[in-house]
């Protein structure tokens, strides 16, 4: 059996129109080979559309896509080397689990012994050994998640799919299987692209992040960086939660920017911006609450405080808008009305462009 | 090229250059008496026929397969993709333009067969060997747009569309093409639109008489009425039927869904055959009221009463699964809602209940008046002098004064009303329907109906009920007995007659309806898997594959839906009578008259099947490197046996009920069930008819009954999935009447 490999992808100006909507807008990017890569955006900013592409599912309108440096623009998935996980895993309904699994391997015409010896294997990887004459119907979503990847697997796709495969599952799951997935694709050394809505899920399984908004790319880069270095306001606010402030940046020196937040005034990296209007993101764990009034904290008053378990949600309301704050640890709740002053920690308050 | 291209490329030779051109009546595999001089003769083969000389006009067909001949072994894809293309459309426009251009004397087009070389020769309709090449040029067309990556280069979904697009149009869009053609040229054949007008305008069809003067109304007034007195009265009661059963306590939910297939498993016209031995004037009623109370006899059957009644009865149960449908839909945390906010009862009902129950009336209504245009049995068995529509036609067809002209106008007439109320009900109707039924469990219990309702409905549920039963038992019973009405010893003669068996002599099957009773069973055997095929083949490319024009062929399967069976006979007999295609008095005419006017079912069926499976099971097989063939097979088909049988079940019984297109196409040799029943009735033997029809009915029920017990529920694993309930009906609600 010839193993080709994961193999990279790469999108070169892909759209895809559906009449006159555009789903996906002059879209660019690589998945390296070996890489897990995450599309994450909210509903309707084309990912899914942008995975069913690679797979072969939706002819792009425009564009180029190369798996492993060949162009398979007008390919159809059936002659392409890609596997997808489906949201709904789509298993079918009328085969055993081996049946399921050894569905790929029986239309290509492998044989009845090696299709079902292949399928074997991949559900014993995935932890299903024993469950082979099962019904879908007779499974757990989660078994029926595991199925659906093993099946992925059987063939040994050049790229593996997987289109929210989480959502159908219940949260303490949910991180279960996000691990397991993770794992197996370090360990097969496999190309996955990976879409979700989930932007926790997306930093904890993804080599890079591909943020989509508007059928476009709003960022991409290794989680850190999009959760340090938002390049927008849009990432800024969907990846983690930011409060977004308009500033006035007073002066650059040296790549460092003074910056005036209300009455405070702080210094950030200036990112390549100038003086001028700006605006700033900042994560509610750097508001910082204290007592003293300094040159680089801003007044206010608590509006709202909420007890969440091990952190604090609290509400404060300041002269440069209300602000979301979040306080960890064991601290003693607070009263609406308490004057307090927040200073910014030394991470978690980025500059981004004015939109 | 691939290798199922060459497969097509050589089927194309053996039409081509083996099997006989033309149609050869009396073949047969015993006696070769009808091959003789092949390959020239009667039963030549398109090539030898060419370059003999005898039909020159055959050869450039030839040049098409040829010139694809030249590139089997080419590896120039892109150059043999465009052969491909130049050469199957070509051959095809071909082979179509001699058919028709050449044909029998003074017909065909005079400077098109000039063009082809042919200097008024005649020749006959096209076989079997034409046939197989126009499929085979038909598959290398669409290869070679496979080829250049339409339908993402998958061959199986190229061809299927070609080859369901290419049915369509010669069996339905070329006959009723036909018919206006034929409405537009004089008795001689000539074109003469003013001949059209005066048909069209003629006071037999719309004329108002009957309001003033003792003469009768046009045809078309006499259709109208009777269609919207039919989907009237259905409605309301279906309306009454569905409410009280659903509403109230009222016992008896199993009868009457048992009573809903009975208009699926009885031939239109028997209903009305029922009632002339009941009310006619020796029926067993007005004779019972003649000798009791000295209540005279009377003909107030025959006519617009008696039509209308036979109707009714024969439809409202379509117009109750309908209903039933709507009534269940509708959410009763609604209705409690609506209580909780202090309104009564009748309040309720009046702003709650009755508003989303409309758009459901609306259809059922349309439903009716659409069955009753369509329906040809009652009219004719009752009608006397009352004729609509679909009975002018027949009688203009076969009736002393054959009138082709007359009968296309009719035609056009009863097919522009039929579509018209169609399209009322896609346009207007497909976005009003307040579905109220969503995915979440609904507890709650459904509103009580307001005292005056049910009052209402009971008493007007009760005499339909009764008479329904009378009815049947009329229809059971009628075989029996000497003559229903007149003598009631009980007697085998009738069944005798029809049925008889001579065992002396071996087995022979002597009676008179055992001939049309094979014959029934045999086309509708040979049809019902066609008409399945056809019909969830094109459910399939409509729902679940993307191509230029599926919204044209989406219409085009619609518009098949609406068409009524007499004006598709009518059709029919116009377009198939005369070369190229000359397959009147036939089987085969039969055999494509009940798949096309099936195929609704099909489709139908298909569409309710597939849309009840998820689409990324077919992506899944898909990324799993099965191609549209593969996947249609092992993941599509297998989901799909449900609607795939009821497809088959019912695409069956219609065939087997079916009056109103096969009267014209039947003949000595083919003659059907229904066909010969209605002979019967009009020769006065009702002994024979009322007979032969209760087989029919036992038979077919049986059948129904004997499927829904084996394929009754759909088994996925050991948890049971909603059968596919919803396909198995829908069939009978949507179809149109035979």
């Amino acid at each position: 059996m010839t193993k080709a490999g994961p193999a990279s992808v790469e999108f070169r100006n892909v759209s895809m129109r559906y009449g006159s909507v555009t789903a996906v807008d002059n879209v660019s990017f690589t998945v390296e080979a070996g890489k897990l890569v995450t599309l994450l955006g909210p509903s309707g900013c084309g990912k899914t559309t942008t995975l069913r592409m690679i797979a072969g599912l939706e002819i792009a309108s425009d564009g180029q896509i190369l798996i492993g440096g060949q162009d398979v623009t007008r390919l159809s998935a059936a002659d392409r080397d890609v596997s997808m996980v489906f949201q709904s895993y789509a298993l079918f309904p009328h085969m055993s689990v081996l049946e399921n699994a050894a569905y790929g391997p029986t239309v290509k015409g492998l044989g009845k012994e090696k299709s079902r010896e292949m399928a074997l294997d991949k559900l014993a990887l995935v932890g299903l050994k024993g469950f082979e004459n099962r019904y879908p119907s007779e499974l757990s979503g989660g078994q029926q998640q595991r199925v659906a990847v093993a099946r992925a697997l059987v063939l040994e796709p050049q790229v593996l799919l997987f289109d929210e495969p989480l959502s159908n599952l219940d949260a303490k799951l949910r991180r279960r299987v996000r691990e397991e997935i993770r794992e197996l694709q370090q360990d097969l050394n496999l190309t996955v692209a990976y879409v979700t809505h989930d932007q926790e899920e997306a930093l904890a399984v993804s080599d890079k992040i591909i943020v989509m908004s508007n059928a476009k790319i709003a960022q991409q880069g290794a989680p850190r960086a999009l959760y340090e270095e938002p390049a927008n306001a849009f990432v800024a606010d969907f990846i983690g939660d930011a409060n977004l402030i308009d500033v006035t940046v007073t002066a650059v020196v040296d790549g460092r920017a003074d910056v005036a937040i209300g009455p405070a005034s702080v210094s950030l990296p200036a990112r390549g911006l100038g003086p001028g209007p700006a605006k700033v993101a900042i994560r509610p764990e750097s508001l910082l609450l204290s007592g003293q009034v300094g040159q680089s904290s801003l007044p206010g008053t608590i509006s709202k405080c909420a007890y969440l378990g091990n952190h604090l949600d609290i509400m404060v309301e300041t002269p440069v808008g209300e602000l979301f704050v979040i306080q960890y640890g064991h601290h003693a709740m607070l009263e609406p009305g308490t004057p307090v002053s927040l200073s910014f920690a030394g991470s978690g308050v980025t500059l981004i462009p004015p939109a | 090229m691939r290798s199922a291209t060459k497969l097509a490329l050589l089927l194309g030779w053996l039409g081509y250059a083996v099997l006989p051109w033309y149609f050869v009546e009396g073949m047969s595999l015993t006696r070769l008496d009808w091959a003789a001089g092949y390959p020239l003769g009667k039963a030549g083969s398109a090539l030898a026929l060419g370059l003999s000389g005898q039909a020159p006009w055959l050869l450039p067909i030839g040049a098409a397969l040829a010139a694809i001949t030249a590139f089997v072994a080419s590896r120039d894809a892109a150059r043999t993709a465009t052969v491909l293309i130049w050469a199957g459309a070509l051959g095809l426009a071909l082979l179509f333009a001699q058919g028709f251009a050449i044909a029998l004397e003074n017909q065909g087009i005079p400077w098109l067969a000039a063009l082809l070389g042919s200097t008024g020769a005649t020749q006959r309709g096209m076989g079997g060997g034409a046939f197989v090449t126009v499929v085979a040029l038909l598959l290398l067309l669409c290869h070679g747009l496979a080829y250049r990556g339409i339908c993402r280069g998958d061959l199986f979904t190229t061809c299927s569309i070609g080859i369901v697009i290419l049915l369509i149009g010669l069996f339905i869009f070329f006959p009723v093409s036909t018919i206006l053609r034929s409405a537009l040229v004089d008795q001689s054949g000539a074109f003469a639109p003013s001949a059209f007008f005066a048909r069209f305008f003629d006071s037999s069809i719309w004329g108002l008489g009957c309001l003033s003067a003792n003469v009768n109304c046009g045809v078309a007034w006499n259709t109208l009425v009777l269609a919207v007195l039919c989907g009237v009265i259905t409605t309301l009661l279906g309306l009454a039927c569905a409410l009280l059963i659903l509403r109230t306590g009222m016992p008896g939910k199993r009868v009457m869904r048992a009573l809903t297939v009975l208009p699926i498993i009885t031939p239109p016209f028997v209903i009305g055959l029922a009632l002339i031995l009941l009310f006619g004037r020796a029926g067993v009623i007005s004779t019972f009221l003649y000798e009791w109370f000295g209540i005279a006899r009377s003909r107030w059957l025959y006519g617009l009463p008696g039509v209308l009644l036979a109707q009714v009865l024969a439809f409202a149960p379509i117009a109750f699964l309908v209903l039933i449908g709507v009534v269940q839909g509708i959410s009763p945390s609604l209705e409690e809602a609506s209580q909780t906010l202090g309104a009564k009862r009748w309040q309720t009902f009046r702003t709650v209940t009755w508003p989303l129950l409309k758009p459901g009336i609306a259809n059922a209504f349309l439903l009716g008046f659409v069955e009753s245009m369509a329906d040809f049995g009652n009219p004719l068995v009752l009608g006397g002098n009352f004729e609509v529509l679909s009975t002018k036609i027949f009688f203009a067809v076969v009736g002393a004064a054959y009138n082709q002209g007359q009968a296309a106008v009719l035609a056009i007439i009863l097919l522009a009303f039929t579509l018209g109320a169609f399209w009322v009900q896609q346009r207007w109707l497909g976005g009003k329907s307040y579905t109220t039924v969503t995915g979440k469990g609904d507890s709650g219990l459904p509103t009580p109906l307001p005292r005056r309702i049910t009052w209402l409905a009971t008493t007007a549920i009760v005499p339909w009920v009764a008479l329904t039963f009378v009815i049947y038992l009329v229809i059971l019973v009628g075989g029996f007995v000497k003559s229903m009405g007149r003598n009631h010893t009980p007697t085998l003669e009738h069944y005798a007659t029809g049925f008889a068996i001579d065992f002396s002599n071996g087995i022979y099957f002597q009676g008179s309806a055992w001939n049309s009773f094979f014959t029934t069973i045999k086309v509708a055997a040979i049809s019902a898997p066609l008409t399945a095929v056809i019909g969830l083949l094109t459910a399939y490319l409509l729902t679940r594959q993307k191509f230029g024009g599926r919204g044209m062929l989406e219409f085009a399967t619609m518009l098949s839906f609406a068409i009524p069976g007499t004006v598709l006979g009518v059709a029919y007999i116009l377009a198939f009578n005369v070369p190229p295609i000359e397959i009147t008095g036939t089987g085969l005419i039969l055999i494509i008259a009940f798949v096309f006017r099936n195929m609704p079912v099909g489709v139908r069926s298909g569409i309710a099947g597939l849309s009840q499976i998820d689409k990324s099971l077919d992506e899944a097989s898909t990324t799993l490197r099965a191609r549209s063939f593969t996947t249609l097979w092992r993941v599509v088909l297998p989901l799909l046996r449900p609607a795939l049988v009821s497809a088959l079940v019912y695409s069956f019984v219609r065939s087997m009920t079916a009056v109103s297109a096969v009267i014209f196409l039947v003949s000595a040799e083919y003659n059907l069930a229904t066909a010969y029943i209605v002979g019967r009735v009009e020769a006065g033997e009702f002994g024979l008819a009322i007979a032969y029809s209760s087989v029919l009915i036992v038979f077919m029920a049986f059948g129904i009954g004997l499927i829904q017990l084996g394929v009754g529920e759909r088994k996925l694993g050991r948890r049971k999935v909603a059968a596919l309930n919803s396909s198995v009906s829908d069939p009978i609600t949507q179809g149109a009447a035979s």
